[in-house]
């Protein structure tokens, strides 16, 4: 009934095929290419290489959507996308191939703006003000934190400026690391401490 | 970050996991070319309904169904265009020779009942129950149906035609 497989006579056996890891290799990135065509792909997502660690750098449709460091751990990072934006979550170099060389270009000390689309859906509120006042802040500078929370319109919320750093969605495109302490300290960063001093000081030249 | 109910994996980690049973099945079922878009043709429909499965789903027998439901399409699209008339001739698949070509041949020879008892349940690990439900047969009859296609490969082994 339902199953069926007659087949047509003398099909010839395959003599050589691809190595199957190369097979599925290629299977995988046809398939990203047509599911990416018909837009059923809700986050595509690749890995950069940089000073600070390897990035995890993920985009919808929009634009670039997060930016993460080794520590947060990749895997857990696409796990909370999946539930936060949508759990076709694919491997995609071809989506991101601009955001890795701007990144490129930046870690290299060839780029002083990012000039990419990027999605702020994954900041919220306030949050979502200080995020997009960031930008403000130039390449090779430093802001305080209260210095941002006049930026981005309430003066008082130094704190609210200092969570809204610390869960940035798109560190480094994003450039939070050029918020410091109005004592000059460096603060702190969701890639640590160390992270931040080394992206202050390739900006610094 | 938090506040989300549990999710589903990325689907990334649904084709790392299961791409390469699924390719099995579908060169089980299907010649080598077929069976490429079978696979593709599979994994694009299961990322379109993605979404709506449940968490707690078995996805790989999800994904065997879809395989073995594309395998049909393309069997027929195959016989429509080339065998416009009359019924197809009852030959076997040739499956990929992956690692004994042997065996495979021997795979693909058995009765169809047999193959697909065999690819589904000790290829891609579905239960008899799920693999009925598939072939519109009961699980006795399947789990009958793969125990003599196993005993008819084991009697092919020890005549020295499958070493």
């Amino acid at each position: 009934m339902t199953s069926s497989f007659p087949l047509p006579p003398n099909t010839a056996w395959p003599v050589a095929l691809p190595d199957d890891r190369e097979l599925l290799d290629s299977l995988h990135d046809r398939l990203v290419a047509v599911a990416g065509d018909r837009q059923l792909i809700d986050v595509g997502y690749r890995t950069v290489d940089s000073p600070i660690g390897v990035l995890l750098v993920a985009a919808t449709d929009a634009g670039v959507v997060r930016v993460a460091f080794d520590s947060e751990g990749h895997d857990s990072v696409l796990t909370a996308l999946a539930g936060q934006i949508g759990p076709r979550i694919m491997r995609d170099r071809k989506r991101l191939d601009v955001a890795a060389r701007e990144l490129d270009e930046y870690f290299t000390g060839r780029r002083r703006h990012f000039d990419l689309r990027v999605d702020l859906r994954l900041a919220h509120g306030f949050r979502r003000a200080v995020v997009a006042a960031l930008p403000t802040i130039d390449y090779g500078t430093t802001a305080s934190y209260a210095q941002v929370a006049a930026i981005a319109g309430s003066p008082a919320a130094v704190r609210a400026v200092g969570t809204a750093c610390a869960t940035n969605p798109l560190p480094v495109i994003v450039p939070c690391h050029r918020v410091v302490r109005s004592d000059g300290s460096i603060g702190a960063y969701r890639g640590g401490p160390a992270a931040k001093r080394l992206l202050l000081e390739l900006e610094a030249g | 970050m938090s506040s989300s109910p549990p999710a589903l994996p990325p689907f990334e980690r649904v084709v790392t996991e299961h791409g390469a049973v699924v390719l099995r099945v579908c060169r089980a079922l299907l010649n080598p070319t077929d069976a490429q878009d079978a696979w593709s043709e599979t994994f694009l429909a299961a990322m379109e309904a993605y979404p709506a499965l449940r968490p707690d789903s078995n996805v790989r027998g999800w994904l065997v169904t879809i395989a073995h439901r594309k395998a049909i399409d393309l069997h027929r699209r195959a016989a429509r265009t080339a065998l416009p008339m009359g019924e197809l001739p009852e030959r076997p698949a040739p499956a990929h020779p992956e690692s004994d070509p042997a065996l495979w041949a021997a795979v693909a020879a058995l009765p169809e009942k047999q193959r697909l008892a065999v690819v589904h349940h000790h290829l891609a690990g579905l239960p008899y129950a799920e693999i009925a439900a598939l072939t519109g047969s009961t699980p006795a009859a399947t789990r009958r149906a793969a125990a003599d296609g196993i005993a008819a490969l084991r009697r092919l082994h020890s005549t020295g035609a499958l070493s």
